[in-house]
């Protein structure tokens, strides 16, 4: 039978990003109290109004924990988790107010270096202004001064609370409300810190904007929460990545994002998620559950979502867009792969309510090992959406036999107008097709990269160029070997 | 350079081979006929590999080395070619990366250096030619969505693009019409050279009106039932398969 010796010293590759750095700390005692939540707030020095609404958040939340109102509708399964024993805040230490990058620990410099994004001038990504997320907060943003230039605000969440409250203040919670539900509640009422951006009316970002996620601290969790506005016709594009040590214990991330896209206003939202999928055996991982939504409020306005998903020990997430101005566009290009003991429950909602709006929504699932997968997917299309559009097309790769796929596409339409395609398809990777491969020379590791790699083409080729190489190579990575 | 001894070999719970010899050397073609269901194609995928094929007993030498001990990218790097009889499709996956990834895999095992794009292109194109493909198959995905003769083709363009020391084309004439068989044995002539040697797989007699082998065996039941020169493919032709399955022990071994 086939040799699966390349196959199997691959699949146990360890996860490159695992390294822990040594630094020192601020971090708050687990728990979960209104005290956690004015502990964080004070720590941040916010207004009156931020904290009312996280204590808002907070009660619902207790109200749902009470009541036992966690998600179990979600083909995933996972201990219950207890949120009393969570640290809700780990932060570098740092005395005082960091004015430029020469001030920031360089360890933590190192640990960006390490990851592939350098912080400091002279080694700067060309063309894409990262903030960069370490634990529970932002610890520096580059390219901030030459956006600033053309009316682009780009900081994290908490320079945008001090320096822009007005925008924060008219737009947080206005796509996913806190209440909206039990993750995303939980997320505004102990969220941290994330990004922040503001494109103003008619201008297009010149520069990729981007986002590194780094967990780093142990038992805790990270509740970042991103905010993009999009004003009329402005556009942008923002990637976004994420990574985490390797820890044998599970660990919580429970972001929001949020999008607003106003008259003629374009946001490309581009992720690869790369967090600790835990060991072979499932000991250890990110749980990410994790909520993101965009408002098309503006005619002819575009959100799409492109999504790289290999990490994490469970993957519970949704892009989705509300098509709200007429003619709106919305798109959701994904990539998701579940290795060893992984589980991923990700799809996308498009909410159509404008007229002649149109959604796209292209999902590769790759699924080895014992990994389980479920696209999981809302198509709605509402009484006044004359004329939308929807094209689902969902595909399913397995590789191995002890892996699974799962395809729930939900309809409603309520305009007869509307036209609505779903595809869907599952496919084993082939002996065949490896054996074509390995007959022309090419070994089994990189016939498996170049099959997968054709399979995921169509979302792949939606990433902006520095992010669609890191994508093949993680695919590669993440993937390779697990033929049985 | 090719030495098949006592070879048996199984596809899951049957047997298909029973024991078979046959010996090609340099610079020979021979041809490999025989009803359907004999074993031609289990022999094919024996030489090139395929890990669902069991060999049971026997041994292959190729150059002197032990093929079976051999991985199947070993096996084309070191210079063995399969002419696919059922080419698969790889949706996504272009023609051009899958032939340039297929061309350096052997040029690195040789030592050579790795061709780049545009040296690489100048090669295809020139290799297409023989085959009278139309470059537009370089931007297509790997067989997706090719006519039945445009599979074969291709895997004839590989063949000229890989020069293996011995290729094996299984049914590479099956489903072609009189043009595209022409096209495919040109092809194959065109390769044929004193260091190289060729086991052509085929049904019908028609292929070697343009491929004359120098050899030709007939396989029936895992066995080689009869082994001659060009003019036994003819007397098939003419007598059929039967008169040699009902007295196999009466077969001389090729």
């Amino acid at each position: 039978m086939a040799d699966n010796t390349a196959i199997e010293e691959i699949a146990n590759r360890e996860y490159e990003h695992g390294f822990v750095t040594e630094i020192e700390e601020d971090r708050i005692p687990p728990g979960l109290t209104e005290d956690t939540v004015r502990l964080i707030s004070s720590k941040k020095n916010e207004p009156e109004w931020l904290l009312d609404w996280r204590l808002k958040a907070l009660r619902r939340f207790l109200e749902m924990l009470e009541a036992d109102r966690e998600p179990t509708w979600a083909q995933v399964t996972y201990p219950k988790i207890d949120y009393q024993s969570i640290v809700y805040y780990a932060a570098p230490k740092q005395t005082k107010t960091v004015e430029s990058l020469d001030e920031i620990d360089p360890e933590l410099l190192r640990t960006y270096e390490k990851l592939g994004i350098p912080l400091v001038e002279q080694q700067r990504l060309s063309g894409v202004a990262v903030d960069a997320v370490f634990d529970s907060v932002s610890v520096a943003t580059t390219f901030k001064e030459e956006l600033e230039k053309q009316g682009i605000v780009f900081c994290s969440f908490s320079d945008a609370v001090k320096e822009h409250p007005e925008l924060v203040r008219r737009y947080l919670g206005s796509v996913v409300p806190y209440s909206d539900n039990f993750f995303a509640c939980l997320n505004s009422a102990v969220f941290s810190d994330g990004s922040f951006a503001y494109i103003p009316k008619g201008v297009r970002c010149p520069m990729e904007l981007s986002t590194y996620f780094r967990i780093n601290s142990a038992g805790t969790g990270q509740f970042e929460r991103t905010l993009l506005v999009a004003d009329e016709g402005a556009s942008v594009s923002y990637l976004e990545g994420c990574t985490a040590p390797m820890r044998d214990e599970n660990q919580l991330h429970a972001a929001v994002v949020e999008l607003v896209a106003l008259d003629d206003a374009a946001i490309k939202y581009s992720t690869v998620q790369n967090w600790y999928p835990g060991d072979k055996n499932g000991k250890g991982g990110i749980y990410n559950f994790v909520t993101k939504r965009g408002a098309c409020r503006g005619r002819r306005s575009k959100i799409s979502w492109t999504q790289v998903e290999t990490g994490s020990a469970i993957t519970w997430k949704y892009p989705s867009c509300i098509l709200q101005g007429d003619d709106s566009v919305g798109e959701f290009y994904s990539v998701a792969v579940t290795n060893n003991r992984q589980q991923a429950d990700t799809g996308t909602k498009m909410l159509h309510i404008g007229r002649n709006t149109k959604s796209t929504i292209i999902s590769k699932g790759i699924s080895a090992g014992r990994g389980q997968q479920s696209y999981r997917g809302l198509v709605r299309i509402g009484p006044k959406a004359h004329g939308a559009r929807n094209y689902s097309q969902c595909d399913s790769l397995l590789l191995g036999d002890q892996c699974g796929a799962h395809t729930f596409p939900y309809l409603e339409v309520k305009n007869a107008s509307a036209t609505v395609e779903h595809e869907a398809t599952t496919s084993k990777i082939g002996e065949d097709q490896l054996f074509y491969c390995r007959q022309r020379g090419i070994s089994e590791e990189d016939a498996v990269s170049m099959i997968v790699n054709g399979f995921c083409k169509e979302v792949l080729r939606e990433l902006p160029m520095e992010f669609a190489v890191e994508a093949q190579n993680l695919l590669g990575i993440s993937l390779e070997g697990s033929v049985g | 350079m090719l030495e098949i001894q006592n070879l048996h070999a199984r596809a899951g719970e049957n047997e298909i081979l029973k024991g078979i010899d046959l010996s090609v050397g340099a610079g020979e073609v021979h041809a490999l006929m025989g009803p359907n269901g004999s074993g031609k194609s289990t022999l094919a995928n024996v030489l090139a590999g395929q890990p669902s094929v069991e060999v049971t007993e026997g041994s292959v030498l190729y150059c002197g080395r032990d093929l079976l001990a051999m991985a199947p990218e070993e096996r084309a790097r070191e210079g063995v070619f399969l002419a696919f009889q059922y080419p698969v499709e790889i949706p996504g996956v272009t023609n051009s990366y899958f032939l340039k990834a297929s061309v350096n895999a052997l040029r690195k095992h040789r030592g050579e250096e790795e061709l780049d794009a545009i040296d690489f292109l100048e090669l295809v194109r020139d290799r297409m030619k023989a085959v009278e493909m139309d470059e537009k198959f370089l931007s297509r995905a790997i067989n997706e969505g090719f006519s039945g003769g445009e599979k074969k083709r291709n895997e004839i363009l590989q063949m000229a693009l890989l020069e293996p020391r011995l290729a094996v084309l299984d049914e590479t004439d099956s489903g072609l019409d009189i043009d595209a068989l022409r096209i495919v044995a040109d092809g194959v002539n065109h390769l044929r050279r004193r260091d190289r040697g060729m086991l052509v797989i085929t049904h019908y007699q028609r292929l070697l009106e343009y491929i004359v082998p120098d050899r030709v065996h007939v396989l029936t039941e895992g066995r080689i039932a009869a082994s001659g020169g060009k003019e036994l493919a003819l007397e098939l032709e003419q007598r059929g398969y039967g008169w040699l399955e009902k007295e196999p022990e009466g077969a001389a071994a090729g």
